[in-house]
Formats: structure tokens, C-alpha cells, sequence
């Protein structure tokens, strides 16, 4: 970390996050102030749509760090993570070897052919590698509940020791840890012992002010009327008992949608428009059009 | 330090200091090392009591996780209860269910008010949730009526396979004693599913990072196509157990059986109890012991034979769990009479919806297997257009036949 971006106090790193476009509120900052200070990852769980993944790229941009990302899914393993040989360029690297060796009718040396085939420029640095490389820097690991347990464990390791071990080169060791970001959607639960080394942040939907906030913030042309009423509009529709409430990244797009198509309010007509953009289910859809009149009315 | 906390803990009408700010310049100091004000070590030690009201109103505190909290204090304004609040919740807490727990200890132990402290003190501690010092107390009587004493009746060998045909609802104290060994004695096999992952194997696709390996080990000569296929995973098995009043003769030996199921594939399986609300059991029951996973399970079903609001309890498992991907992909087999107060229009649209997430729907109705009987009430009508399998569960045997559906599935 470099010392002049430092944040000082959770207010501090507030004010950088408010500066890249995310408001973050009292938990949020203190969340993201004390993983900082630490040195212990942040583990985000919430409803899609709450922030998760923006969080991180806020912070890369307000501690003026670069942003690693890893994505997991089912089955990723250590080779998709960590690192990996590019095989076809050793092979081909070999071949040359062994052609020029030829032309020249020298014997080639074995143990000197291996282990220029180990070199870094045919090590492939996967999202931790690299983040470890290039630490300091913010590395997201993005929906960590779709992977299987077992990597989780080898993820606990990389986190506790901050370091990893490849065999042919010998030990990469971060300096300064990585910020580390990790979010789930809680479609399994994840291992406790994960767990135990984060600290844990629950993230919940805006409330109406910060919402609005946010809609103005990320549409600075957005009138704050319109931004009111989309904000109120979709607290009423998270009230529905819907099968997928709409989450912050919804009402950005209702928000657009409803810019786009030049809405000065938001009226009957506007909101049935451009209902597909908040609500992704026939069945909310259905739902949200019988009650559309009251919730416009509030 | 956390030995020495007896006294601040559990005795003394003392109004534990909220985090006020002359208190807050002790602790500040203390834990930097700086000046020593009157005091400071207590500060500290009521930092450390607050996390064992907060361990005992049920959420898991660990040692690491208290070091974590006093060294996340360190770093935070203590004047301010915000910052403290969140020093606390970030590092204690692990889970949303936690956060809860968290606030009312924290709204106890910094509340001004001297009843709400009461209220909080660890010697009116909450009901338990299942933490460590749970497992210990010995197992309350869950009404199950299959109370250890009596005296055990020695099934004859013979008898074993009429116990097999037995409906459960209909046999005696130590018949059920005896049903539970045989119940432990099934080999549950797990679904298969495709995984994305691939491994080497005699035969299937060309595996060229394999291949090229050996051909660099060969001097860059290919010789054999190395080859590779799909792993097989366990497809995960969800198990949504009805203990409402109609079920209760089969819910015992129904958490029993998932019990088997949940050993064999312990990641793989999650249990669920329905009733007037749904319960989550799979943590209980991932326990070794059956006798103590099903003492804890019991423990933490709050609405054994009660009603049944099988529609609405069904959709609240698909908001919380099913559709954020428990279900997706899953076996899903549903223990239940379909006996539904209600309307049963709710029960028909939430089958619909978990037939579009699941792998496959496989319902169990201990009267399915009765002569005589036609899935004619209400609920079970509505559910069983949305459904792959009705089986019966009401004996030994069809809960064999049931694992093998699953096994096949």
C-alpha cells in the first residue's frame, strides 16, 4: 500500500469510495477499513445485487490499486487459480532446442535444456499468482460458494500463508498481503474454517435515501424526482415477496431504461414499459402489475 | 486474559461501561501500549465478557475470533458506538442469523438502560442454537416416544423381515429400537452426476495436455493418445422431511433415514423439516453420532406436530435456499402426506416451480403404500402433475426402494 493513499479512519476511505462513485455506508467502511488494517480478507455475503462485487472494484479505484479477479465455478482448480506451464511453448521452445542443436552438431546438455523449460516466461499466472506477484492490489474471488469445498481449503491456504509454493521455481511470497475480496451469494454455506480468517460483512438492500444517492451518483443526469420515485418504486416492489427482488444493479437499469426512453416520471405507462428491466420473472412481472397503481401512488 | 473474567461476567449489579469516551482513552491506551489510566485492564475485560454474552446468546464465538475483535478495536474509534458495533459484528459473526443474535447481545450489553443488561446477563442465557457446549447437556426427551428405558424386545431373525414390511406407524417401542440398527445397516448409494472437471481414463476424448507431456518426456516424439473424461460428482440430495401432526408416527424414523442418507455423502445432502415453518436440520445431522444428531435436530425443530402449511413453508424454501441453487440440479424428495390446511392452489404452483429447478421430484406419502389409496386430497392432487415419482415411505423395505430411485436418479 502506498503511503499517501492510506485511508487514516473509516470516514477516510469513505470519502476515496464516495470519490470513485460507491457510497458506502458506516458497516461498509469500517468493513473494508478494518480488512485494510488487518490484513484479513472480507467476506461479503448478500442478495444478488446488493454491492458485493462493486465494492471491489471501488476499492481498487479509490486505493489506487490494481484490480485481480478471479471467478469461480463449479470444478475450477488449482491450474484455473493459481498457475499453469503453457505446454505447447515448452514443447515448441524444445523442438528449437533440439533443431539448432542438430544444425550445430553439439550434443545438447540435459540438465541445462530442463531447466530453461521451468522458466517464468512459460508460467502462466492465474488470478492468485498474480495477485500475489503483483501485490499490493485488490484481489476479488468473486461467488466463492459456486466452487467445491475443496478448493476452498486450498484457498485457505493461499489466504493464511500469503504465499505459494511451485515447485520448479521455488516460493512466491506476497510482501504486503493482497486486499482480498471474497463474495457469496450463500447458494451453499460456506466452510467455517474459511470463515474464521474474514471478517464477515452482511450486506442488505439500500435504504430510500442512499438508493437515491446511488441512482444519482452513477446517472448524474437523472432527475432527482425521477431517481425518488424509482428508488421508492423498487422498495415497494422488494416488498412484494417476489421471487427475485430487484437489487441495486436492477434499479440502475430501471433507472436507464426509463431515461432512455425520455420518461419525465415515472407514470403507469413509463413503469409497464420498462418493467423487464427491474423484474426478470413472468411470475413477479404478473405480481408487480397488479399492484403497479398503488405503488406509484405511495 | 479471558480466564480472568469471572467476576465482570456473571456477578455484580455494576452497569457495565458503555463505550463512553473517557473509557475509550483507557482501552485506546491500554491497547496500544501507552500511558496507564486507573482501570484500563477492566475495559478490557468487559470487551471480553461482551463476547461471551454474545457466545452464550448463541452465536459461535471462538477464541481466534475474540483476538480478532480486540485487535479490530485497536484499529477503531471507541468513542463511537457505531465503530464499535461494527468491530464487533464484522468479526464475531459469520452468518445473517448471527447478526441478529449479535444486535440483541450488543443492544443489551451498551444500552444505557439497566433492565435491557438484565435482560442480556449470561446467567439468563438464551435458548442455544447448536454450539459446542450444546452437545454436551445431555439429550431432552423430544417427545419422539421412543424413550431409552424400556425394556428392549429382542426381535428373532425370523421377525426381521416381517419388520421390514411393517408400516412404522404401527409397530411398538422396541420394534422401532430394533428398526433403528437395521435403518443404520442401509448402504445409501449417492446420485451420479456429470462434473465439468475431467480425469485421465482408458478411454473417452484425446487428452492433449496429457499427451504433449509425454511426448516432451519422450524427447517430443508423440507416441499414445493420452485420453480423458468427466468426472462423476454426488448430485446433491435434498430431503424436505413434513413433521406436522399428521406425519409424526413416521418423522422419527424419517430424520433417522436422512441421518443414513446425510453420513454417506455429508456435503452432498441437505435436510429440511416442514411444518408451520421450515427448519434446516443438515448441520445437526451431518453428525456422526445418530443418537446426538437426532437429539440436536429435534432440538432445533421448533414446530413438531403441529399443523402443516405445506405451500407456503415449500415456497419459503424455495426463496431462501432452493432457487439460490439447493435445489438446482438436485434430487429433491419430498416426505409428506400432502395433507394441506389451506388452499392447495399455493402447494400446485411452488411443485411447478421446484420441478423447474430440480433434477428430479420424488415424492414419499407413508398412505401411498396402504391399500386402497388415491392420491385424491387436496395438497397431494395439486402437487403430483409436478412430480417425477410418488413412492411409498411407510416401511423399511420402500425406504430401500427409495434409495434405490435416488441411486438411479
Amino acid at each position: 500500500m502506498s503511503g499517501t493513499t492510506e485511508p487514516r479512519s473509516p470516514d477516510d476511505l469513505a470519502q476515496a469510495l464516495d470519490g470513485t462513485g460507491y457510497l458506502a455506508d458506516d458497516g461498509l467502511a469500517s468493513a473494508a477499513f478494518l480488512a485494510l488494517r488487518m490484513g484479513r480478507p472480507l467476506f461479503c455475503e448478500g442478495e444478488p445485487g446488493t454491492g458485493k462485487t462493486a465494492l471491489a472494484q471501488a476499492l481498487s479505484q479509490a486505493l489506487d490499486l490494481p484490480l485481480v479477479r478471479l471467478q469461480c465455478h463449479e470444478g475450477i482448480d488449482a491450474s484455473q487459480a493459481l498457475y499453469d506451464w503453457d505446454f505447447p511453448r515448452q514443447l515448441l521452445h524444445l523442438r528449437a532446442l533440439e533443431a539448432s542443436a542438430s544444425a550445430s552438431h553439439t550434443e545438447l546438455d540435459v540438465d541445462a535444456v530442463e531447466s530453461s523449460l521451468y522458466d517464468r516466461r512459460f508460467l502462466l499466472a492465474r488470478p492468485v499468482l498474480q495477485a500475489l506477484q503483483d501485490a499490493p492490489c485488490v484481489l476479488l474471488v468473486d461467488e466463492v460458494d459456486r466452487a467445491d469445498d475443496e478448493f476452498e481449503a486450498f484457498l485457505l491456504e493461499v489466504l493464511a500463508e500469503n504465499s505459494v509454493t511451485i515447485p520448479e521455481i521455488g516460493v512466491v511470497r506476497a510482501e504486503t498481503p493482497p486486499l482480498v475480496v471474497l463474495t457469496s451469494n450463500r447458494t451453499r454455506e460456506v466452510h467455517d474454517a474459511l470463515k474464521r480468517r474474514c471478517l464477515y460483512l452482511w450486506l442488505e438492500h439500500p435504504d430510500l435515501a442512499r438508493e437515491t444517492a446511488i441512482l444519482q451518483r452513477r446517472l448524474p443526469e437523472l432527475p432527482k424526482e425521477l431517481a425518488e420515485q424509482v428508488a421508492q418504486a423498487v422498495h415497494g416492489l422488494r416488498g412484494l415477496d417476489l421471487l427475485k427482488p430487484p437489487g441495486v444493479a436492477e434499479s440502475i437499469d430501471w433507472a436507464q431504461a426509463l431515461q432512455l426512453i425520455g420518461a419525465r416520471h415515472l407514470d403507469l405507462a413509463s413503469a409497464t414499459a420498462t418493467l423487464g428491466a427491474v423484474l426478470k420473472y413472468r411470475e413477479d412481472a404478473d405480481r408487480a402489475r397488479d399492484k403497479l397503481d398503488a405503488l406509484l401512488a405511495s | 486474559m479471558t480466564t480472568s473474567d469471572e467476576g465482570g461476567s456473571t456477578e455484580g449489579p455494576a452497569p457495565r461501561p458503555h463505550a463512553g469516551a473517557v473509557l475509550a482513552a483507557g482501552i485506546v491506551d491500554d491497547l496500544r501500549g501507552g500511558g496507564a489510566p486507573p482501570g484500563p485492564e477492566e475495559v478490557l475485560e468487559d470487551f471480553v465478557a461482551f463476547t461471551r454474552l454474545v457466545r452464550n446468546a448463541g452465536v459461535p464465538v471462538t477464541t481466534d475470533r475474540v483476538a480478532a475483535y480486540l485487535q479490530a478495536l485497536r484499529l477503531s474509534d471507541l468513542a463511537s458506538e457505531v465503530a464499535t458495533y461494527w468491530a464487533g459484528r464484522l468479526t464475531l459473526c459469520a452468518d445473517p442469523d448471527d447478526v441478529v443474535r449479535y444486535d440483541h447481545a450488543f443492544a443489551a450489553w451498551f444500552s444505557a438502560d439497566p433492565r435491557d443488561q438484565r435482560m442480556g446477563r449470561p446467567s439468563q442465557p438464551k435458548p442455544r442454537v447448536s454450539t459446542m457446549a450444546a452437545l454436551t447437556e445431555p439429550p431432552p426427551g423430544t417427545g419422539d416416544g421412543d424413550e431409552e428405558e424400556t425394556p428392549e424386545l429382542r426381535v428373532a431373525a425370523s421377525g426381521e423381515e416381517i419388520l421390514r414390511d411393517r408400516d412404522i406407524a404401527e409397530l411398538s417401542i422396541g420394534e422401532r429400537e430394533h428398526l433403528k440398527q437395521l435403518l443404520a445397516l442401509l448402504r445409501p448409494a449417492p446420485p451420479k452426476r456429470r462434473a465439468r472437471r475431467r480425469r485421465p481414463a482408458r478411454r473417452g476424448e484425446p487428452d492433449p495436455r496429457r499427451t504433449l507431456r509425454a511426448a516432451l518426456a519422450n524427447g517430443g516424439e508423440i507416441g499414445d493418445l493420452r485420453r480423458r473424461a468427466r468426472r462423476e460428482r454426488p448430485r446433491r440430495v435434498v430431503l424436505l422431511i413434513d413433521v406436522s401432526g399428521s406425519m409424526s408416527p413416521y418423522a422419527d424414523t424419517l430424520l433417522r433415514f436422512a441421518h443414513v442418507v446425510t453420513r454417506r455423502t455429508p456435503t452432498a445432502v441437505e435436510t429440511f423439516t416442514l411444518g408451520t415453518r421450515l427448519t434446516r436440520v443438515t448441520r445437526e445431522l451431518r453428525q456422526r453420532d445418530p443418537e446426538r444428531a437426532l437429539a440436536d435436530a429435534g432440538q432445533a425443530i421448533p414446530d413438531w406436530s403441529g399443523g402443516t402449511r405445506l405451500g407456503e413453508v415449500l415456497r419459503a424454501f424455495l426463496d431462501r435456499w432452493g432457487q439460490r441453487g439447493v435445489a438446482r440440479r438436485a434430487v429433491v424428495v419430498v416426505f409428506s402426506d400432502g395433507w394441506e390446511r389451506g388452499g392447495a392452489e399455493l402447494l400446485g404452483e411452488q411443485s411447478a416451480r421446484l420441478r423447474r429447478l430440480a433434477h428430479r421430484v420424488v415424492w414419499v406419502n407413508p398412505h401411498a403404500g396402504k391399500s386402497g389409496y388415491a392420491p385424491v386430497q387436496g395438497g397431494i392432487a395439486a402437487a403430483l402433475p409436478h412430480v417425477d415419482r410418488l413412492l411409498a415411505g411407510h416401511s423399511l423395505t420402500t425406504l430401500a426402494e427409495l434409495l434405490e430411485v435416488l441411486r438411479d436418479a
